[in-house]
């Protein structure tokens, strides 16, 4: 029974990973692979008929390279930008708003950021939204109380999910009601739904295995050995897929081990991979079936590849005390001898490693080599880690990354280096902000006065024009309705006119005949005037319009070359002009956000090395004691191989 | 990807881990988080350790600690752009790669007006991130309002391991609001114009 509730133990853990892995491949990272997924879907969707907003595509550009500190940044500015728009649904963003609400709450889960993250989500929830937004906020909420271990709300948040489920998360919704299920202990629950789920390629390994494990966890054991018999076997090509395969292998193998079934375990240990990450494990397990089955020469074949291993790995430790053992099992004292010895010193070794290691991660070594910039430039960091030259400290990370509260509390840690180096880049970035501001300062001061006052000038004498200009525009404006066609007369007419008034005026009220004859002349030289102006009004007008709409592309330029002006005089003094307080105020946050980080820094770095510390006190009292057993063992077998020897039938 | 891969990396490290302490006879079952939670889960208010407690304390602290974080980044980032590239002369110029296309992305230069003002040589891990659909800013920078002469050169490597050189040249209109330009790459595979651009 209490096997069984092992490997049910060791099965859920595969939940998690289950979850993470139901996306595809082409994820930003993290246990939240579902948001890429979904990004990809929409993409396919959208694009052949209208393109994303730029600065959408562009989080995700970070979020694909795991950058989702600045993925969130973007996003986060982006949505603040489109909700404060009086008219968003012009903005590029309007068509991905959905998305992006949803994808800005993936980020975050991925940088870790549990609560933020289910906060964001639960606003989508609780927003006047579609059906099917709803809906996928809802399965998106209880993924994150999962994750939390809110194993209730992660169901009461499963149970808002009404109505129409859009098809790109059908699938996963049911898979993460099935491992609520299994984390709840409704195994029964939980094989109706992964039943349902048998046909999705993108999940069948994990289904599979899944399944198997919830038979087992229902006390079902000969179903669980068929389904994990089954799931073993599955084709598979992703990594994520292969070792799924692998672990069904394991964990069939373990059951069948305790059940007795060394011939049947043994052939589901030999179907994992050499090379996978179950492969110690598997070869160590094939190795006790067989000695379980009294095979003991076939148990060393296994057993003798696990010990040419990284003697840091907790398997490898065991086989170099289980080949001697076998040895001496098979009566071949002297070979048992020589294997216990290689076995004491590998243990001496190590046993020298780990205190090696115990110093100097008391001594803050440890914490330094976690944080070096090249350690983390590829995803094999961790393994290369343990091979640094004269660096101790990293021998048994591998070991100590086995531990969920170590490996929570190094990506804290890590989290918190990287922010520490932001915060001290924002601090020289607000330096120089302060650099340029008072160049501009220096550069502009003088310079505004003066050029100040020749607009001022130029201003005033401009807006002299545009009046003038404006009052010819009503006046014609005007004439349209009420023609004056003095006011069109030339200035040669003009001067005929008053020279006739003039003349008219001197002549008086004489009788005499010539000025009667004069003034005929001058009637009928006003006519003429008068005739030439009535008789070309219209063709004057026409010209004078034409003249008018000459002017306003005159116009218009000054008046582009003003505003321009305008907006070139403003951008100089807002270049320089008003920072101050909002520099000092950013400077104060940077600066109390760099002490808050620099001492959870020094509170997680202590946690880590307590954690490291207690892990390899632990995993050093076991090597003390195998080598004792080893020990024990050489004086044994050479005891065993001098009385065979003399009695003359040992080796 | 990394990160991707660090993940499953972790996950399996963790699940291998439990498997190999519960498979050694001598050690106990632990380290098994959903084990732990269903434990956990059973008993309903069992009491954290304290040394569970203090981690949770910390986890909500860091949380809280990347939030204030990301705030003053967003607000330095307004700021910056705000005394760098003030919207009246902002231009921003973004490269995307056509969907689907297989071309393997060297390096984009760009010239505004015959003046280098980018080159860019992508790391695997970014030609990745374009590849699934993301969209790099690859220069942000000022000019005045009016038209500008945009040359765009490309160099990569095709599918059939072929080198791919492209130079194109663009014109843009600068006005008031900021100017956003998009570059969309495409190998000779894909059967469009290898450089098109897009504007905002």
């Amino acid at each position: 029974m209490r096997a069984t509730r092992r490997i049910i133990g060791l099965g859920l853990i595969l939940a998690m990973a289950a979850g993470s892995a139901s996306a595809g491949s082409d994820k930003p990272a993290g246990q939240q692979k579902p948001s890429a997924k979904d990004k990809q879907s929409a993409k396919e969707k959208t694009s052949a008929s209208a393109k994303d907003d730029l600065f959408f595509d562009e989080a995700f550009y970070h979020a694909y390279q795991g950058q989702f500190f600045e993925a969130i940044q973007r996003l986060d500015t982006e949505l603040e930008q489109y909700h404060r728009l009086d008219e968003p649904g012009l903005d590029t963003l309007h068509r991905n708003i959905g998305e992006a609400e949803f994808s800005v709450g993936d980020f975050e889960l991925d940088y870790r950021m549990h609560y933020k993250a289910g906060r964001a989500i639960k606003r989508v929830l609780e927003g006047a939204v579609d059906e099917a937004v709803r809906n996928e906020a809802a399965f998106r909420l209880a993924r994150i109380h999962f994750q939390k271990d809110q194993l209730d709300d992660a169901l009461q948040a499963l149970g808002r999910i009404q109505g129409t489920v859009p098809a790109k998360i059908k699938n996963d919704v049911e898979f993460l009601r099935a491992n609520i299920y299994m984390a709840t202990d409704k195994p029964n629950d939980a094989i109706e739904v992964l039943n349902h789920l048998q046909n999705d390629p993108s999940l069948s390994g994990f289904v599979a295995y899944n399944l198997g494990i919830a038979q087992l966890q229902a006390g079902k054991q000969q179903e669980a050995v068929e389904q994990l018999n089954k799931a073993g076997q599955l084709s598979a090509n992703d990594p994520a897929g292969l070792a799924i395969r692998d672990k069904a292998n394991l964990v069939l193998g373990s059951i069948l081990f305790e059940s007795g079934n060394f011939e049947r375990s043994k052939q589901s240990l030999d179907r994992v991979r050499l090379d996978g990450p179950f492969s110690n494990e598997a070869l160590l397990r094939a190795g006790w079936a067989d000695t379980s089955s009294k095979q003991f020469d076939r148990a060393l074949v296994p057993w003798n590849i696990l010990a040419d291993r990284e003697p840091t790995d907790v398997a490898v430790q065991e086989a170099l005390l289980a080949v001697p053992h076998t040895y001496a099992d098979l009566k071949l004292y002297g070979r048992a001898a020589l294997t216990y010895g290689r076995a004491l010193e590998t243990y001496s070794g190590q046993i020298e490693k780990v205190d090696a290691s115990i110093n100097s991660i008391k001594e803050g070594r440890f914490l330094k080599a976690l944080i070096r910039e090249e350690s983390r430039e590829d995803q094999t960091w961790v393994i290369r880690l343990r091979g640094l030259p004269g660096a101790p400290e990293t021998y048994y990370l591998m070991a100590l990354m086995a531990s969920h509260d170590f490996q929570t509390a190094l990506h804290n840690y890590l989290d918190l280096e990287d922010l520490r180096s932001k915060l001290t880049g924002y601090q020289t970035s607000l330096e120089a902000f302060d650099d340029i501001i008072r160049l501009r300062k220096q550069n502009y001061e003088p310079l505004l006065p003066e050029i100040d006052a020749k607009f001022r000038e130029l201003d005033s004498r401009m807006r002299v024009r545009l009046q003038q200009r404006k009052e010819f525009d009503d006046r014609l404006h005007a004439m349209l309705t009420a023609p004056r066609p003095d006011y069109l007369a030339t200035t040669d007419e003009r001067a005929a006119s008053e020279r006739i008034a003039l003349i008219e005026k001197k002549l008086g009220n004489s009788d005499s005949p010539e000025a009667l004859a004069l003034r005929q002349r001058l009637a009928r030289l006003r006519g003429v005037l008068t005739w030439r102006v009535e008789t070309e009004y219209p063709k004057r007008l026409t010209a004078a319009f034409d003249h008018l709409n000459e002017l306003n592309t005159q116009v218009d330029a000054l008046n582009q070359q003003h505003e321009a002006f305008v907006r070139t005089r403003q951008a100089a003094t807002h270049s320089y002009v008003g920072y101050d307080a909002q520099i000092a105020q950013l400077r104060k946050r940077v600066g109390s956000a760099l002490k808050n980080v620099d001492l959870l820094m020094a509170r997680q770095g202590e946690m880590i090395e307590n954690v490291a510390i207690n892990q390899l006190e632990a995993r050093r009292d076991r090597l003390v004691a195998q080598q004792i057993q080893a020990r024990f063992g050489v004086a044994d077998s050479y005891d065993r191989a001098s009385r065979a020897q003399s009695g003359g039938g040992g080796r | 990807m990394k990160k991707t891969h660090l993940s499953i990396l972790s996950a399996l490290v963790l699940a291998l881990s439990c498997v190999a302490l519960s498979a050694s006879q001598a050690a106990p079952v632990q380290g098994d988080k959903n084990a732990e939670r269903k434990d956990t889960k059973k008993t309903e208010q069992k009491a954290a350790t304290p040394d569970q407690r203090q981690m949770r304390d910390l986890d909500e602290q860091v949380q809280q600690t990347k939030s204030d974080v990301l705030s003053i980044a967003a607000e330095l980032n307004q700021l910056e752009e705000k005394l760098l590239y003030p919207s009246g002369t902002q231009v921003a110029v973004f490269v995307a790669l056509a969907k689907g296309d297989e071309l393997r992305l060297d390096a984009v230069r760009l010239q505004i007006d015959g003046q280098l003002v980018a080159h860019y040589i992508y790391s695997a891990k970014e030609l990745e991130a374009l590849r699934k659909g993301g969209v790099q800013r690859i220069y942000v920078g000022n000019v005045t309002t009016g038209d500008h002469k945009l040359n765009v050169l490309v160099d990569g490597k095709l599918k059939s391991g072929g080198d791919f050189n492209r130079t194109d040249h663009f014109t843009f209109r600068k006005e008031v609001k900021p100017k956003l330009v998009e570059l969309t790459v495409a190998g000779p595979d894909a059967g469009s114009t290898p450089i098109t651009l897009g504007e905002l």
